[in-house]
């Protein structure tokens, strides 16, 4: 390892984290010590320019290395999906904005937990040692905790914050009873030094139970089936621009974490991971498309589309190769891309009664407010898969790694569960285009429609604009693993 | 005479009390508090096997490890508690049956 902490400059690599941990505090200060009345709207506009800045840090500087006696690593990868976290925490707050009264967003500890949360996932996505993941898993979901039950006057928001709590703190248990089972049959905690300790002789299988724990307890965390039941109920309980956060960064942060973890700590032993990553992500993807179809509320039907979308994720790292981890990383930023944009949709849907979230209440929005019922049919058309849109590059990339993986039968259920999933997609636009109009639509704020406006345009002309760049990150990213 | 006590009796015990943890929260339909206490049993079963494979290996990682899940343990009971007050002042009941309001 390199000499910790001689001078300032070994922490170079830790500057995104930094700049967040100090910045919350300074945050909390700022919104306590405000005496004006609009303090939070100040440390809500402070927090997003801490949570750019941060992900320039992430990408401007080139320090890459091992901290912290080995605790800590940034590399390629890291870096890939911190920016993506950032952004998807960054815009979740932006999306906030124009709802937050509503929504009882409006304190400035909103923020400041969102920042706190987001430092979470930053340590998860860097951890180079068991401790440091679950100190990092532990801080992001505490802060989740409380982020779903933070409208306390709402019976759902406070039971979602309730059922997170309960499943969360039973998914860490599990993840810790594998990593003591890990730690007690290899004899370490650092990633790379499990690996070495594992390719010395046959696994035993006290280190098998460690790793069927240590999976389960990170499938709980991307909300991959059979550990997916909280997903729907937080996903619907919970206010609108605090789902939009849940269903972004911390799934691109866990999904960083499984990747890191199976590939770092756990790759001698890729027969026995690849087994249970090819389950999971094959009922991730079958239950998602079948239990989406008879949901009412659209929120729940994002859950499980989002549950969906974790399956085929997992598509490309069943695949356990380089252009696999490749497509797992294009696959999260589209996915971002694609989140985004849909709750900046959702949360442009008032009507006279408030904001909409039943699909019967979507009827003729392509009437009343074409501009949001667009940019929803194209986000949907692109969750769908459908070419040329973003949505189709990211799952022609992950099935070509199971193809070339040999994984035929997984490569096509996931087409066909993608087929499945058209119809609950498609059923969506109908209501939009071809009902009659019950209520009429309020304006949405100009911001909302702005981001609605970048998700579309990215998706649509993502062979044009973003599609290469992207692509030759992730390699990059990905070539970091191996 | 007793037999001496190795690392498996240790490991019998944490993997018994982890079950009766796991079980403690799906098998119970009375009181939420009573799954707060079987997510502490996950965590202490959790936290004698880390000091048990730490003797065991001479090796003091697993017993720093056990020290960082009791902090994070406290901080996530006293979450749990404060979630479970204002689930309580909303529906004036901490009953598992009651935790039913969205389903499907």
């Amino acid at each position: 390892m390199n000499s910790d902490l001689t001078s300032y400059l070994d922490l170079a690599p830790a500057i995104p984290e930094l700049m967040l941990a100090i910045g919350a505090i300074v945050l909390l200060m700022v919104g306590v010590f405000t005496s004006s009345k609009n303090a939070n709207q100040i440390v809500l506009g402070i927090a997003m320019s801490l949570l750019a800045l941060a992900a320039i840090a992430a990408v401007a500087l080139p320090a890459d290395g091992v901290l912290f006696n080995g605790a800590f690593v940034q590399d390629a990868f890291a870096r890939f999906m911190k920016v993506l976290v950032l952004i998807g925490s960054a815009f979740a707050l932006a999306i906030s904005v124009y709802s937050a009264d509503e929504h009882r967003l409006n304190k400035f500890e909103y923020p400041v937990l969102v920042i706190l949360a987001t430092l979470g996932m930053l340590m998860m996505i860097s951890a180079n040692d068991l401790i440091s993941l679950y100190v990092g898993l532990e801080l992001q979901s505490l802060s989740l905790y409380v982020i779903a039950a933070f409208k306390r006057d709402s019976s759902k928001a406070t039971e979602a914050g309730l059922k997170y709590f309960v499943l969360g703190a039973l998914s860490s248990g599990m993840l810790l009873y594998g990593a003591s089972m890990v730690y007690g049959f290899t004899g370490h905690t650092q990633l790379d030094e499990i690996a070495r300790a594992i390719s010395l002789g046959e696994p035993s299988l006290g280190l098998i139970v460690g790793l069927v724990f240590v999976m389960a307890g990170l499938a709980f965390k991307v909300s991959a089936v059979p550990f997916h039941m909280w997903t729907p109920d937080v996903y619907q309980g919970v206010p609108t621009p605090v789902t939009a956060f849940f269903a972004s960064a911390p799934k691109v942060a866990a999904m960083a974490l499984f990747v890191r973890v199976v590939f770092d700590a756990f790759e001698p032993i890729s027969k026995d991971w690849q087994q249970i990553v090819i389950f999971v992500s094959i009922a991730s993807m079958v239950l998602a498309a079948f239990a989406a179809i008879g949901q009412k509320n659209i929120k729940r039907l994002i859950a499980y589309s989002s549950i969906g979308h974790v399956g085929f994720a997992l598509v490309g790292l069943s695949a356990g190769s380089q252009i696999g981890v490749e497509g797992v990383a294009v696959y999260m930023a589209i996915y971002l891309t694609m989140t985004l944009g849909l709750f900046a949709c959702i949360l442009a849907l008032k009507n006279d009664e408030g904001y909409v979230e039943n699909i019967d209440d979507l009827a003729g929005l392509a009437q009343s407010r074409p501009f949001v019922a667009a940019g929803m049919a194209i986000i949907m058309f692109s969750l769908i898969g459908l070419p040329p849109l973003a949505g189709f590059f990211a799952k022609w990339q992950v099935f070509l790694a199971a193809i070339e993986a040999q994984l035929f039968v997984l490569a096509v259920i996931g087409v066909l569960a993608s087929a499945v999933s058209a119809f609950y997609y498609l059923r969506v636009i109908k209501v939009m285009y071809f009902d009659e109009v019950v209520h009429q639509f309020e304006e949405s704020a100009l911001a909302l429609r702005l981001i609605i406006a970048i998700s579309g345009f990215l998706i649509v002309t993502y062979y044009f604009t973003l599609g290469v760049p992207l692509t030759q990150w992730a390699q990059t990213a990905a070539g970091s693993l191996f | 005479m007793i037999p001496d006590i190795g690392l498996g009796h240790f490991l019998t015990v944490a993997a018994i009390l982890f079950t009766l943890g796991v079980f403690g929260i799906f098998l119970n339909r009375k009181n939420v508090i009573i799954i707060l206490m079987s997510v502490e049993l996950i965590l202490l079963a959790v936290n004698i096997n880390f000091v048990a494979f730490s003797a065991h290996l001479q090796d003091m990682a697993g017993q720093v490890f056990a020290l960082m899940i009791l902090t994070v343990a406290a901080a996530e009971a006293a979450i749990g508690l404060a979630i479970l007050v204002v689930f309580y002042r909303n529906r004036g009941s901490i009953a598992v049956d009651d935790v039913n309001v969205m389903k499907g």
